[in-house]
């Protein structure tokens, strides 16, 4: 925890216009030269409800949400439902200044909307703020908004009293402000934004706290993206004009994202009747030669099994993304959970393989969404890129270079015509679309419409030519032949490293974690070993084929391992035990599924308590290597 | 240059092209109706000029999705009731490619039975041959969505107690912008009703009544037929939506009643294809997306848009 951070979080409900104001106050801070990070949690309910936007911010590089907050802008829930109609919810407009109040962080500040919530509603607010030496700001940001616009833009006035509490050049505010709309709309907030500053400026002394905005600068010009546009671009990158998809939370992200793009790069959007028709539209074009991609998140995913089979088995290049959120079932929509891993990695019937890739932020998102699409084309096998609600909606900067790359349209392993009058064919021209041998595996595909390529895609077993057979040699051929490929792209992968280790490199006791969270654990372990442990990390990308080899060396490297996920059956510990069995005394996991990803302070503390057997402070849960100490 | 020269080539083909060397002989039963299916095909296709090469021919799970393994062009045997989705896709993306899907009555009334609804309610330029013979043919005869009430199978003992589902009518509701129906037992009408479905531009339905002998012993061989368009009896305006309504609807019941109608039901020569509709709007573009991948140029990129996120 440093004290040159801001962790800036704006509570209110959901539809108070949250979204576009964190946004540009994170490009604010980022423009002014520092890194940021945003977390966002919400509700499922399109009105009402509390939520809230968490922006740290640092001079310092940024990896993960920090340990609580320090600056709390509460606007009050203008959606809530009405405490009397329904005692259930409790008194829902008071919720985004009264819960979660503890994570603040001592001598933090509160800045609250008084035209909407009253202090008196909250429980011993004034011994809270009085003990943990809260500074208590209230504002009127209904009344400035009302006075100059309209109440929703209060977000505004929120912005322009941080600003001036902390130190913020409003200059970076303004010009986002006219980058983004024009005309009465933008005088209006623009006055709201002035009036709210100049009121804090006149009635308070902004000095009397001591948080406020760091200074820092860039070495390259930055850019603000979430998980979600690294997997939309990586796809855009490598030709990917075709994309399909029925709505999910969090999957929506990506696929709204393609299809705005879509009509200016020439490609094609398609919104379908259910998951079965996005998987398999995906897999008719590109069978059709075009390069496509489809994705959903839990529930329909599982509607895309049978079309993912059809993929493989007749070879067919297929790109899948997969937004996990909590299950099962319709489980919690907008939060965050890592269990569908098994889902993923075995869903559909028979020996059946994929290559699932798990990147843990927006430059593996782009970078393993750009080799997810290679890998596909090269050797016509589904490929997923999995990741969760988390890293879909978490923004931070990145410098813009990383998209400074070739674009790259190959469609692998795919014949011209040319080439095909080289390839064998049947009597009648028929074109041996499925040979038993080829290199790595592959048998070079046609596309319909050309010469001397014609064939039968066929989900059965079949035959070099495409006919159906359960002839026993040919069957073993081809499935020797298909399993190959995943020997060929293993080998493939180790030409890159896709892992990340970290901390100290002869460190005793290791972390291992995968996805969304890799940034958390990264942060604790430079915690721990600030404090005199002796930590290292690994965070692995590769699902499947599994990077045996290398997790292994780093397992026996330490003398003990915590594997942290989210999930409550301890997932990847299983897969890393599935294909790693003899590490069972050395792993233990660190679990949590309570809907919140990890705080860093949550690993720091299971490292630190590591088989002392004492209760975990959160609600994550400590499980104790099979058999070990 | 195209990098598809087989689209578009203008040359005589002949019906035997279509027959493929490995397996020239289906393995139908014998008297099945699916023979004709087949032979309509070929027919068609050659006297429309389309060679194997610029056709592609998805097909279902069931007796009738085996078509594409006797009829020689590019195939896609699908998965059981997605052929539809496959196909449609297919399309959009290589838009030169004559696309055909076909499966059985269970394969797209039934567990397709929601693409066929979409992809008709689309529009999508293609052709879709439902095989109708009342039952499932390949799982050894249980009730299918066609099947006539009180129909008795191993899966329905005490005999079907759901009403048949009426293909023609959900067909043209849907948004079909083509919509007949025909049978195996008059290949001559099931041909030129075939080169009209292809030639229509929009999402043509083909309800193509097959008998199968083998698990439908008591039922119709869907003789005699009355071809309504020719009848005397029957006087409607294929091109108006309500008389063609009404002809359907009696054409379902009369199915079940033992009179067997067939012929063109709806035709809308003036709706436009899902693909016009999606081009007029700036969501497709103009020429043959899978081209792009063959041809040098540049494409556009990422970075092209990142200043939205500095
Ligand atoms: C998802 C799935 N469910 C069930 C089956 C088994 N199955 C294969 S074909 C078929 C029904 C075939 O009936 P129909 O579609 O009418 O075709 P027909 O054989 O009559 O031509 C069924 C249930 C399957 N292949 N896939
Ligand atoms: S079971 Fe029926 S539908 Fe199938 S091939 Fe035999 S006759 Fe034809
Ligand atoms: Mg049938």
């Amino acid at each position: 925890m440093t004290d040159d951070e801001l962790i800036w979080r704006i509570a209110g409900g959901s539809g108070d216009g949250i979204d576009s104001t964190s946004q540009n106050f994170a490009k604010a801070l980022m423009r002014s030269g520092l890194n940021v990070f945003t977390h966002r949690h919400y509700p499922s309910r399109i009105r009402g409800g509390h939520t809230y936007v968490e922006i740290r911010a640092s001079s310092e590089e940024v990896k993960s949400r920090g340990d609580g907050y320090n600056f709390l802008v509460a606007l009050g829930d203008s959606f809530a439902r009405n405490p009397k109609e329904d005692a259930y919810y409790g008194e829902e407009e008071i919720k985004p200044l009264a819960e979660n109040l503890d994570e603040l962080r001592e001598g933090g500040v509160i800045v609250y909307d008084s035209g909407l919530l009253d202090t008196d509603e909250i429980e011993n607010f004034d011994e809270r703020v009085e003990e943990n030496g809260w500074h208590v700001y209230d504002v009127d940001l209904r009344g400035i908004a009302k006075e100059h616009g309209r109440e929703i833009m209060r977000n505004t006035a929120g912005v322009g009293v941080t600003a001036a509490l902390t130190g913020l050049d409003t200059s970076y505010v303004e010009d986002l402000m006219a980058e983004a709309m024009g005309g009465d709309i933008l005088d209006a907030n623009l006055n709201v934004l002035h009036d709210a500053y100049e009121h804090v400026q006149e009635e308070y002394d902004a000095d009397a706290h001591d948080v406020a905005v760091p200074t820092g600068e860039h070495d390259e010009e930055q850019v603000l993206v979430s998980g979600s546009h690294g997997i939309a671009y990586g796809a855009l990158d490598e030709g990917c004009r075709f994309i399909s998809g029925y709505p999910m939370t969090p999957w929506t992200d990506v696929f709204t994202i393609l299809t705005n793009l879509m009509p200016d790069v020439g490609g094609i959007s398609e919104q379908v009747e259910d998951e079965i028709a996005a998987a398999s539209l995906a897999v008719g074009a590109s069978h059709a030669g075009a390069k496509a991609m489809s994705g959903s998140s839990g529930g329909g995913f599982s509607l895309m099994s049978e079309p993912l089979g059809l993929a493989e088995m007749t070879e067919t290049p297929l790109v899948l993304v997969e937004a996990m959120r909590a299950g099962p079932s319709t489980g919690m929509p907008t939060k965050p959970e890592q269990a569908d891993l098994e889902h993923v990695l075995y869903t559909s019937q028979g020996d059946s393989h994929r290559v699932v890739f798990a990147p843990s932020n927006p430059v593996e998102c782009y970078e393993q969404t750009r080799k997810a699409f290679q890998l596909a084309y090269d050797y016509q096998i589904p490929v997923m890129v999995l990741y969760d609600q988390k890293l879909s909606g978490e923004h931070r900067n990145v410098p813009k270079s990383t998209f400074d790359e070739e674009p790259n349209p190959s469609l692998g392993s795919t014949l011209t015509e040319e080439e095909l009058e080289e390839q064998p064919h049947g009597e009648t021209g028929i074109y041996h679309r499925f040979q038993h041998e080829g290199e790595e595996g592959v048998s070079p595909r046609s596309i319909p419409g050309q010469s001397g390529g014609r064939y039968l895609a066929t989900g059965n077993e079949h035959t070099p030519e495409g006919h159906i057979s359960e002839s026993p040699s040919n069957r073993v051929a081809q499935v020797d032949r298909r399993n190959e490929k995943i020997e060929a792209i293993r080998e493939n992968l180790d030409a890159d490293e896709r892992q990340r280790e970290y901390g100290e490199t002869d460190a005793e006791y290791g972390v291992i974690s995968w996805g969304s969270h890799s940034g958390t654990v990264e942060e604790a372990v430079e915690r721990l070993n600030d404090d005199g442990h002796s930590v290292k990390g690994l965070s692995v990308s590769e699902m499947a084929p599994f990077p045996k080899e290398l997790v292994a060396e780093f397992i026996e490297s330490v003398d003990d391992v915590l594997v942290v996920e989210m999930s409550s059956t301890a997932q990847f510990h299983g897969l890393i035990q599935k294909n790693l069995g003899q590490y069972g005394e050395k792993l233990s996991s660190l679990l949590k599924y309570d809907g919140n990803p990890f705080e860093p302070a949550e690993i720091v503390e299971a490292v630190e308590g590591h088989g002392s057997g004492e209760e975990l402070s959160s609600n994550t849960r400590f499980e104790a290597a099979a058999g070990g100490d | 240059m195209s990098a598809f020269s087989a689209i578009g080539e203008e040359r005589d083909v002949a019906q035997d092209e279509f027959t493929p060397s490995i397996e020239p002989q289906p393995t139908w039963c014998p008297g099945c109706g699916d023979y004709g299916v087949l032979k309509a095909l070929k027919g068609a296709m050659a006297e429309l000029g389309k060679n194997p090469e610029e056709i592609l021919l998805c097909t279902g799970i069931g007796c009738s999705g085996k078509l594409n393994s006797y009829f020689d062009s590019y195939g896609f045997h699908t998965i059981h009731g997605r052929s539809l989705p496959v196909a449609r896709a297919a399309k959009l993306a290589n838009d030169g490619v004559e696309v055909i899907a076909a499966g059985g009555d269970g394969d797209g009334y039934g567990i397709g039975g929601n693409h066929f609804i979409h992809t008709a309610r689309e529009n999508h330029d293609m052709t879709y041959i439902v095989f109708n013979n009342e039952v499932f043919g390949l799982t050894k005869g249980q009730t299918s969505p066609t099947s006539p009430k009180g129909h008795k199978s191993k899966t329905q003992p005490n005999g079907n107690a759901k009403t048949p589902i009426r293909p023609l009518s959900m067909s043209v509701t849907a948004g079909a912008s083509y919509v007949a129906r025909t049978a195996a037992v008059n290949p001559n009408q099931a041909k030129e009703i075939i080169k009209e479905a292809v030639q229509h531009d929009g999402f043509s339905h083909i309800d193509f009544l097959t008998q199968c002998p083998t698990w439908n012993k008591d039922a119709k061989q869907y003789v005699p037929y009355v071809d309504i368009n020719d009848s005397e009896d029957y006087d409607f305006d294929v091109h108006d939506r309500r008389s063609a309504q009404e002809a359907m609807h009696e054409t379902e019941d009369a199915l079940y009643e033992g009179t067997v109608l067939t012929g063109r039901y709806f035709v809308d020569d003036e709706r436009p294809s899902y693909q016009e509709e999606k081009r007029s709007r700036g969501d497709m573009p103009e020429g043959n997306l899978a081209e792009r991948y063959f041809e040098d140029g540049d494409w556009e990129r990422s970075y092209d848009f990142i200043d939205r996120h500095a």
